[in-house]
């Protein structure tokens, strides 16, 4: 029943975004920008989509017939840096798994977008919890599972949600490559070698198909395109390593091949932190509550604050779940990462500001600025704190959350 | 480490009696079964409390070693009612039912989730086998003390018994191939006839109390079964989806179980009907981040704990470690007051709740004069992200410090904290003698 009335509240938000509703002012009894310092009485104006305005209430014009929303603090809306929701479901049944596909070890050309279910139970729950930008595609349970996409938590179609199609190709490096008994991958040397394998398959395709006469063009090849893409550089390796020595070998072929490498989990990255700075590689963290076994068995609480005070840069993530939860919450994860060295501002940044820089997307969003997306999040107080409520969520200028979460 | 060896040594002199009284001074003191106390005194010696109550109103006694613990929290020892720490079994995938398997004898209690369990304030657990049976084994009510072995970790009841309960499980978990159910109605049928059986035991027990001829052989399942019929024993029932919460209720109305929902997703749709029953000792819950993740879970909400609170199902929380980590045990009552309960009642919830339904009501869950020294020491509020446990004391004795760097690694994680406490430092000692 609460699920009917929640898709009718969404159903009526976009009729209305159809027309004029993209505008809305939202006051804040402190407005967090992340990219400048927080706004006491604040108000932050959305019109066709776009913040017009970020100050304080009294320099603020909000023009008439504008509807006025407020909340003890307002953020820009959130950003999971690192999800699989949509792409897998909540009930955890085969009909609802589509971040993994069995079949083979290496299979780049695996779209995200051919996977999204913007209408995904999970997506709706992120969305009530402030996240309005989720980056969503395949598991890290293959050596290259496919790729991944950037889509806000909003639209009935993937047309309505994306921002981007290809955002990054997944990698794994470590437990989750380790294909079953008598196949390939089995071991951490075979994941590196066939990994670069098939990158310099996917150099030699490139260079073939960049051949002059069209009769010595190989035919096309979904897969090694897709590699292609990252050895050019436009697209890069998100590369999930948990320990130290998986880290140090996504490291060792970002140098080998030239390419852009995002790092994805890294929950041994405190042993690495030089390594990891001289390479300017970015860290999408694993979530601050991830389960501590196997492979993650020596997280910390304090790895985010370890990796900020190193001046990498570091976004913490939702991240994939086998099992139950399904799914976790930024929200809640950079919460803890605040109580345990990483503080209130760069928790925040890091599911905001930074996030959306290691995705590339800092030019739409991430920050409450003039010429942004209009994507907020209201609280009514400390969003970290456990017992604080989302109580408001607009994207584009759309309200597309009022429940009280 | 050192305090590692020291607490050894106290266990070492028996019941510590030799220790000197300690009180923790100035603190907000919560003592759950009454209203909170902003400058507190509790006074602990020789494993229970001696005194609890206004600053002014509390005599410290002259030889007791101090704490002040201006700007901290002091509150009971959390309850956890249903845990896996410890790298637990229980039975094997011969029978559905294995009454006879006790937890006790698979407990690693060098287990690091036994030390993260003394990080998140947890003082006393039930550690139960897992869900993939109709019923999977004994559970072993425990004590978070420092231990070498699981026997350091019992706790007795007032007849000399090992304190412990029952696990059961209905709904998917422990549908499978034969011989385990493949219908709910199958399983329901599975667990009628285990009861029916142990029923027909003690008849033949009975009869032949007037012909020892005719005593049957010893029957280790049935046993245990008996106890659960006789009320001596509590059925810790996972249980997630409403019609298997009802189905729960109405095998305990047969045959009599005093029964403890777990999980009890669904709990919220039938709170008047768990209410209502007269063999439910309580509902214990976990709330996780987002509903689903299997099919039974998809409505798991944290409107629960308030719904079930208000309709008057006593109402308590369990970590499930490692579903959720023992460390951020407070944090499942928070998010219960995020959505409707009150403070008060979650705070009871995981303390004092979780006392009565492991049936230890007079001796743990609140700071009351007379009950175990079980208690924990917080930088500030318990339900905020913000507040860290500082010390766990048990029976009188502190298990976890913060300050300490081993302990520390716990409570935060990092190298090493997945591995057994007792490392090359403790090899040393023991080489070098210093380990009793």
């Amino acid at each position: 029943m609460s699920r009917a009335t929640r898709t009718a509240g969404v159903l009526a938000c976009l009729a209305l975004a159809g027309t004029s509703a993209a505008q809305v002012a939202v006051r804040g009894g402190m407005v967090h920008t992340v990219s400048g310092t927080p706004i006491e009485d604040g108000v932050v104006i959305v019109e066709d989509g776009k913040i017009t305005f970020v100050g304080p209430q009294a320099s603020a014009s909000i023009p008439d017939g504008l509807r006025v929303l407020s909340a003890e603090v307002v953020v820009p809306g959130l950003i999971d840096s690192r999800s699989t929701i949509g792409v897998s479901g909540y009930l955890n049944q085969r009909h609802d798994q589509d971040q993994v596909e069995g079949s083979g070890p290496i299979q780049p050309e695996l779209r995200a977008i051919d996977a999204y279910n913007p209408r995904e139970i999970l997506v709706g729950w992120a969305r009530s919890y402030g996240v309005t930008t989720i980056h969503t595609g395949h598991a890290p349970l293959a050596l290259v599972s496919g790729q991944t996409a950037i889509v806000k938590t909003r639209g009935e179609t993937l047309e309505e949600a994306l921002v981007k199609p290809l955002a990054m190709i997944a990698a794994t490096l470590g437990e989750g490559a380790r294909a079953g008994r008598d196949k390939a991958p089995g071991t951490r040397a075979k994941m590196a070698s066939m990994l670069r394998s098939e990158l310099i398959k996917a150099a030699e395709y490139a260079e073939k198909r960049g051949a002059s006469e069209p009769e010595k063009q190989p035919e096309r090849n979904l897969r090694l395109e897709a590699l292609a893409q990252v050895l050019s550089g436009e697209v890069p390796l998100l590369v999930t390593a948990q320990r130290a020595q998986d880290i140090l070998t996504a490291l060792r072929i970002r140098e080998e091949f030239d390419i852009p490498v995002v790092l994805d989990g890294a929950a041994e990255a405190y042993e690495v932190l030089e390594q990891l700075e001289a390479a300017g590689v970015p860290v999408i963290l694993h979530p601050t509550m991830l389960r501590s076994q196997g492979e993650t068995e020596n997280l910390s609480f304090e790895t985010a604050s370890k990796l900020f005070e190193a001046g990498i840069l570091t976004a913490i993530q939702g991240g994939y779940e086998a099992y139950v939860p399904k799914s976790r919450l930024v929200l809640f994860e950079a919460g803890v990462a605040a109580a345990h060295g990483l503080g209130f501002e760069n928790a925040l940044r890091s599911i905001t500001f930074d996030a959306a820089r290691i995705l590339g997307i800092a030019n739409r969003v991430g920050s409450l600025e003039v010429g942004k997306d209009g994507d907020l999040a209201l609280y009514d107080g400390d969003p970290f704190e456990y017992t604080t409520h989302c109580i408001g969520v607009v994207i584009e200028g759309e309200v597309v959350s009022e429940e009280v979460r | 480490m050192l305090r590692y060896l020291v607490a050894a040594a106290l266990l070492a002199m028996g019941s510590g009696a030799q220790e000197i009284p300690q009180a923790f001074i100035g603190a907000r003191v919560l003592p759950i079964t009454g209203p909170p106390i902003a400058n507190g005194t509790v006074v602990i010696h020789e494993g229970k409390i001696v005194a609890v109550g206004e600053a002014s109103a509390i005599e410290v006694p002259a030889n007791a070693s101090r704490h002040d613990l201006t700007g901290k929290v002091v509150m009971p020892g959390l309850v956890d009612t249903h845990s896996h720490a410890g790298d637990v079994e229980g039975g094997d995938a011969s029978a559905a039912m294995h009454p006879e398997v006790r937890v006790l004898d698979s407990i690693n209690v060098r287990d690091p989730r036994i030390q993260k369990a003394q990080a998140g304030g947890i003082t006393t657990s039930n550690i139960m086998s897992g869900s993939g049976h109709l019923l999977s084994g004994q559970t072993l009510y425990v004590k978070h003390r420092d231990a070498k072995a699981i026997d350091e970790l019992y706790i007795y009841r007032d007849d000399g018994s090992l304190a412990y309960g029952v696990k059961m499980a209905n709904g998917t978990n422990s549908r499978k191939d034969p011989p385990f159910p493949g219908t709910r109605a199958k399983s329901a049928a599975l667990i009628r006839e285990g009861f029916l059986q142990a029923v027909e035991y003690r008849d033949k027990l009975a009869q032949a109390s007037e012909d020892p001829t005719k005593v049957p052989p010893r029957d280790l399942g049935s046993e245990t079964l008996i106890e659960v019929l006789e009320g001596q024993r509590v059925v810790h029932f996972h249980t997630h989806r409403h019609d298997d919460i009802v189905t729960i209720l109405r095998l305990a109305r047969e045959f009599e179980f005093k029964v403890v929902l777990q999980h009890v997703s669904d709990g919220w749709l039938v709170a008047d009907r768990i209410a209502a029953s007269p063999h439910v000792l309580g509902a214990s819950l976990i709330l996780i981040d987002s509903p689903g993740g299997k099919l039974e879970a998809k409505d798991n909400r944290f409107e629960t704990a308030g719904v079930l609170d208000r309709a008057g199902v006593l109402t308590g929380f369990h970590t499930d470690d490692p579903i959720t980590d023992s460390r951020l045990f407070l944090r499942m009552a928070a998010l219960g007051v995020r959505a409707g309960m009150t403070r008060e009642r979650a705070l009871y919830g995981l303390t004092m709740a979780g006392a009565v339904m492991l049936e230890m009501e007079d001796r743990i869950g609140s700071l009351d004069a007379g009950k175990d020294a079980d208690l924990v020491v917080l930088s500030g509020d318990p339900l905020s992200v913000y507040s860290q446990v500082l010390e766990t004391w048990v029976d009188g004795q502190k298990v976890f410090d913060r300050t300490d760097p081993q302990d520390r690694l716990y409570a935060e994680g990092g190298y090493g904290a997945g591995q057994e406490r007792l490392g090359e430092s403790a090899l040393r000692s023991i080489v070098e003698g210093e380990y009793q």
